[in-house]
């Protein structure tokens, strides 16, 4: 099942080099792809290729994060509705990032600003929860504070983007739906999504204790509160790193693991792989449709995630429904 | 197995149980009875080591509770807590398995033993079944059920269950009870479980402890304990014992005019 999900990732990223509104021959690719590796992109189609491919590299480090964060974090506060965006982690980043947007600073102090703002969310959370993050509390008061803390950064974004002036709100907009034209392919997201990956795959049968158990997961030998630290952790530097590379980008955390766990079923052993993989995959198609549906006109990639994401998810919810 | 030396437990300032000095050896069953408050849950999870006491000191062993390794304390002793909330589709099985977790903390993927050691508690409990269904699609009689099979396949000499009995019809209730007095017999165990039903208890039960509530608690073999004197002063509700063949029934006296 996950070798089978890891050839539909390869093959989207294929996919996503040779569409565009100059298409690549197949049979060019092998030759194209070898130019672009050497870093001498002299025919036009290495150019593409390697635009697109790296373009393509970007949405699949995003995505992955994006759907293994909505995991942990749907483990961590045993919430199948919860989403990596739910706890205000992305609402610090937007704060950060839009005031960079206001200033007019550069691109980088905007992505900078971003992981800023994630940062202080999170470390704010995490000492304000600290108590229930620890043991044997429920989740409610993370939950509820989270969601708090989201709120009020949200209303200082809507703060901003009314003093705005009209020139910059575009930019503004773009960011905060979620947009992946012009962003850069970086080692740290890669190296932040393969670390989680590792720790929660190795904690893959700990995740599903204290997903059936919440703190009765004790009992069976889990340390809890570690466990709920690590997940908190990691699922806030997967969102982290998804946000500042490329904004906020709805619904991939919320409808991947959930598409995943109809398929699959809730263990974690099959779901942190497989949702890792899908994600990557399912943000590469939604970009490359997003590049090409109204070509050469660019579509923010958080509009093509929302609008597959709300009919998808709904279908599901209804049949989960059915008996 | 286990013991406690001059065990207090509070509930914010309210003193519940005060200098418990009491023990559970091998084979024995012992029934937890108590009005509601009177901090029998408390009582169990602090047996399991979930939560500290507020004086006192617990021996599993031979060894101070709190220094056991959690691994290590769960592959001693099981416990069922209450109430159950699935947020996820788990499956049956895969709930059960998951109470090898103890065993298998390493390893990827159940092994065999694990299945077998599952399958075994889930025929025990007649809800083999059940085995494929999504446990949020059960009837609470069969959740119950399924959450005993989880402890029974854990495998520990010490069961804590905190009212087994719950949500069961009777003759659910009766193959429990039997089931639970046959695993003291026969392989040893010691389970502390906590009831409200007097007259179930003395069918699974070797022994008893009641506790009041105020810090007051009373502790011995079902025969010593289970008095129709002593449980009304215990339960705040005059108990009548009607003689039945061999055994005594307990039954509330109605209220006075």
């Amino acid at each position: 099942m996950v070798a089978a999900l890891f050839t539909i990732a390869c093959a989207s990223l294929v996919l996503a080099g040779t569409i565009g509104s100059v298409a690549i021959p197949l049979a060019d690719l092998p030759a194209a792809l070898f130019d672009a590796l050497r870093g001498q992109g002299t025919t036009l189609a290495a150019t593409l290729l390697e635009l697109r491919l790296t373009r393509a590299l970007v949405a699949f480090v995003t995505g992955a994060a994006l759907a293994l964060a909505g995991v942990l974090m749907q483990a961590l506060l045993r919430n199948p509705l919860a989403d990596p965006y739910v706890l205000g982690i992305s609402a610090g980043a937007s704060v950060g990032a839009l005031a960079a947007l206001l200033f007019m600073w550069a691109a980088w102090i905007v992505d900078g600003a971003a992981f800023a703002g994630a940062a202080a969310i999170s470390l704010l959370l995490y000492w304000l929860a600290r108590r229930e993050l620890r043991a044997d509390g429920g989740a409610t008061s993370l939950l509820l504070t989270g969601v708090i803390l989201s709120s009020g950064c949200m209303a200082l974004v809507t703060l901003m983007l009314s003093v705005a002036p009209e020139g910059r709100l575009r930019g503004m907009i773009f960011w905060m739906i979620g947009d992946l034209s012009g962003a850069p392919l970086r080692v740290l997201p890669w190296v932040v999504l393969g670390v989680t990956l590792l720790y929660a795959a190795r904690n893959a049968r700990a995740l599903n204790v204290i997903a059936m158990h919440a703190d009765g997961a004790a009992s069976l030998g889990v340390q809890v509160g570690a466990l709920r630290k690590g997940l908190y952790v990691c699922s806030g530097l997967l969102t982290a790193s998804a946000v500042t590379t490329a904004g906020s980008i709805g619904f991939v955390g919320l409808i991947v693991p959930h598409a995943c766990r109809f398929a699959l079923g809730p263990d974690h052993r099959l779901l942190v792989p497989a949702a890792t993989l899908a994600g990557g995959t399912f943000l590469v198609l939604a970009d490359t449709l997003a590049r090409t549906i109204a070509a050469p006109q660019q579509l923010p990639v958080g509009v093509v995630t929302a609008l597959l994401g709300a009919p998808v998810f709904l279908f599901q919810l209804h049949q989960l429904r059915r008996p | 197995m286990i013991s406690a030396h001059d065990l207090t437990l509070k509930a914010g300032s309210r003193l519940l149980l005060d200098k418990l000095n009491w023990q559970a050896e091998p084979g024995q069953s012992w029934c937890v009875i108590g009005r509601n408050g009177a901090g029998k849950t408390t009582l169990l999870r602090t047996l399991a080591g979930l939560c500290p006491p507020s004086a006192g000191q617990l021996v599993l062993h031979g060894r101070a509770l709190d220094q056991w390794p959690l691994p290590a304390l769960a592959r001693q002793r099981a416990f069922m807590a209450q109430a159950r909330n699935d947020a996820f589709g788990y499956r049956v099985i895969e709930t059960v398995l998951a109470a090898r977790h103890p065993y298998a903390s390493t390893r990827y993927w159940e092994d065999d033993i694990d299945h077998r050691h599952c399958v075994a508690a889930l025929q025990a409990m007649q809800v083999d079944e059940l085995a494929d269904r999504d446990i949020r699609t059960l009837s609470g009689g069969e959740r119950q059920r399924v959450a005993i099979a989880a402890v029974l396949a854990q495998d520990t000499p010490l069961i804590l269950l905190d009212e087994p009995a719950n949500a069961l019809d009777v003759g659910h209730q009766m193959s429990v009870m039997r089931l639970l007095a046959r695993l003291c017999r026969e392989q040893a165990k010691t389970v502390v479980m906590i009831g409200h039903d007097v007259n179930l208890a003395q069918h699974a039960a070797s022994h008893v402890l009641l506790l009041k509530g105020d810090g007051r608690w009373t502790a011995g073999s079902v025969a010593e304990v289970l008095q129709a004197p002593l449980l009304s002063q215990y339960l705040g509700h005059p108990i009548e014992a009607i003689r039945h063949g061999s055994r005594h029934i307990f039954v509330p006296q109605e209220a006075s005019p």
